[in-house]
């Protein structure tokens, strides 16, 4: 199974929206799939990952990208 | 499938945050159709949050006019609408809260005539109403239907709300019949805190969408009361009766019946 890598930037999104748009791409893409967002330090990365993972997405990998801006890899 | 703009998945936010509902959940409220019997009460809160929710449509059933004496409980209607038909004036507050809802009105009280024909439509009903007479009629036509519904029922400081999805214990696996008319006060009659329409309208609210999204283990074969003066809630176990006479396995009852209402409840009915 060919599993596709979709992408979402949510540098310009506050809390709760960070995570409330990753859920909506998340649901929108298949199962298996992955899932790279593009978010800012401080809130969004300490929560965007926590949560997904507590909503039993798998967080792959978190990178940071340049300066504030990171990118975290969940797979659905 | 995925076609919330972007204000309604700001609206919705709180509910697509949530584990369980998410989007998924919140398409199955937005695509659900809920009736509400009784504009009164019990009925405001539930449409107040089924239209918060973003249920998409909702029906209201109701042929009394606003009264002064409403309003100290019945927040759907504001002072303004004194003497205004209830379905009016539900309508109009559900479409300010969300304008996405599809209201449908009956200004019409619910009778054997035009039970069945009201609820067909509905994938939930919600009993909102003040009298055993129209509660033992939502039960047998819902069960008749096959419908699910929430019962509730408040007077003075007390409530009791249960659901039925077809198989489960109905209403009259738990009251056989209505008591003889007068028997039993009316809340109009008896009195009711206010607050106690809020605390049984928003658990009736919270069954209806937990049944169209799926979420958790509905209030089925168990009865749910309480007494706001010692806060005690309790949940009793109940079972579908075999000799129900509605949804037993003989039913006696094969069509809807109008029982008689309590005196003073009928005059304030012209």
């Amino acid at each position: 199974m060919i599993m596709a890598t979709h992408k979402l930037d949510i540098t310009n999104e506050h809390c709760p929206m960070t995570f409330v748009k990753t859920k909506l791409k998340l649901a929108q893409i298949a199962k298996g799939d992955r899932l790279e967002v593009l978010l800012l330090e401080g809130e969004p990365l300490q929560n965007v990952p926590k949560s997904a993972t507590e909503q039993g997405f798998q967080v792959l990998e978190v990178k940071q990208i340049d300066g504030p801006v990171y990118q975290v890899t969940i797979q659905k | 499938m995925f076609d919330f703009s972007e204000d309604q998945i700001n609206r919705y936010s709180r509910h697509i945050l949530l584990q369980d509902v998410g989007v998924e959940g919140q398409l199955k409220i937005a695509q659900g159709k809920v009736l509400i019997i009784g504009a009164g009460g019990l009925g405001a809160p539930v449409a107040l949050y089924l239209a918060a929710a973003g249920v998409g449509t909702i029906g209201i059933v109701d042929g009394d006019v606003v009264d002064l004496s409403n309003l100290q409980r019945q927040v759907i209607h504001f002072t303004p609408d004194v003497n205004r038909p209830k379905v009016d004036s539900a309508k109009e507050k559900i479409n300010l809260i969300n304008p996405d809802v599809n209201v449908i009105t009956y200004k019409e009280f619910l009778t054997s005539e035009n039970a069945l024909d009201i609820i067909k439509d509905y994938d939930f009903v919600v009993d909102g109403t003040d009298n055993f007479p129209v509660k033992f009629l939502i039960n047998d036509a819902c069960v008749m239907a096959g419908k699910p519904f929430s019962h509730g029922g408040i007077l003075r400081f007390e409530g009791q709300t249960m659901t039925y999805v077809p198989g489960s214990a109905c209403y009259r696996c738990l009251f056989h019949m209505p008591p003889p008319p007068n028997a039993v006060p009316t809340c109009s009659q008896a009195g009711v805190l206010g607050a106690i329409a809020g605390m049984l309208g928003t658990i009736q609210a919270a069954e209806t969408l937990k049944y169209l999204t799926g979420v958790g283990e509905l209030l089925t074969n168990r009865l749910l009361t309480f007494n706001a003066k010692t806060m005690d809630f309790r949940k009793i176990k109940t079972h579908r009766r075999e000799d129900c006479p509605i949804c037993g396995k003989n039913p006696t009852i094969t069509t809807l019946v109008d029982y008689e209402q309590a005196v003073c409840d009928l005059k304030d009915r012209h």
